[in-house]
């Protein structure tokens, strides 16, 4: 399996992103945001970072450039996408998932470890996770509020991916911090599973993310 | 300020228009910079409600009249300068 990492100006958990696919087993080669023609790869990643400096909105100019189309190619082959942070802003600009991630509750940035709620485990990223499983990752981000208008919508069709569990940092709606499209292929999170993918980092759940992928 | 080019085989006029873009968070949204900004005002001793904020753009864009200019206008809103999830937008084109 090999699987690419997006990079654009402005990415800066790319090298750690590749580095814990590698950790999990897979092969892995950047993508660059100008590439548009990269169907030989088995799955991408779109890993978190500030992206043109979040001009605009957090992820909007990005949802713009060529990768994307290449995404939506894969997207059409059955292959997995998974967006952090940054790469879940840009998914929901694209609209490969719904709802949209904005300015946070307090309007500032939060950097702090999070416990977690797994909400469905048809995602190939969270298949080695039970359903409403505790875990453990951080979050950074000063944009992740989730919100959309239809919630019913996403709970009906279980698209609702992860959940804070003890308490919602930035005022998301029903404390919603990852989202799937329909499929389930395509998924969205604002935490980061890379900055949880060994024990000495504080938690290896993050882990489990990447090896689903694979 | 206008200017008219003239093409030789179409001979169209094409002016140059100002436009300009207000956006806003849609009713009902949370602002946090407009109620951050509503409770710094209750500090100073201003009441006041219902604090909403626009991002506006403004630029040039030529073209034959104001209708086409609108419509490209409106095409850029939904393609790129607003979520249409959470955002409403007026245009002025002068």
């Amino acid at each position: 399996m090999k699987i690419g990492v997006v990079r654009f100006p402005g990415s800066n958990c790319d090298r750690d992103v590749y580095k814990v696919i590698k950790l999990a087993g897979g092969e892995v080669e950047y993508v660059w945001w100008n590439k548009n023609d990269f169907s030989y790869l088995d799955g991408v990643v779109i890993p978190g970072g500030f992206s043109y400096g979040d001009y605009l909105r957090a992820g909007a100019i990005a949802s713009i450039t060529p990768v994307v189309e290449g995404i939506k190619s894969l997207v059409k082959e059955e292959k997995p996408v998974l967006g952090i942070c940054n790469g879940a802003q840009i998914l929901a600009e694209v609209g490969l998932v719904p709802g949209v991630f904005t300015v946070n509750e307090n309007s500032k940035f939060i950097c702090q470890w999070e416990n977690l709620k797994i909400k469905t485990n048809r995602t190939p990223f969270t298949k080695n996770f039970k359903k409403n499983e505790l875990i453990k990752m951080p979050i950074a981000h000063a944009e992740g509020r989730y919100f959309n208008q239809d919630i019913d919508l996403l709970r009906d069709q279980d698209q609702i991916v992860v959940q804070f569990a003890d308490k919602n940092p930035n005022g998301s709606l029903e404390a919603v911090t990852g989202v799937c499209d329909e499929s389930g292929l395509v998924c969205a999170i604002m935490p980061h599973p890379e900055r949880a993918s060994n024990e000495l980092l504080g938690s290896d759940h993050g882990l489990n993310f990447f090896k689903g992928m694979l | 300020m206008n200017r008219i080019i003239c093409g030789y085989s179409l001979m169209v006029i094409y002016m140059k228009y100002n436009v300009e873009v207000r956006i806003a968070l849609k009713k009902g949204m949370l602002n946090p910079e407009t109620s951050t900004i509503e409770r710094a005002l209750d500090l100073l001793g201003y009441e006041v409600e219902n604090t909403n904020g626009y991002n506006t753009l403004t630029f040039q864009m030529e073209g034959e009249n104001r209708s086409e200019i609108k419509k490209k206008v409106e095409d850029m809103c939904q393609r790129l300068l607003t979520n249409p999830v959470i955002h409403d937008h007026e245009i002025d084109v002068k």
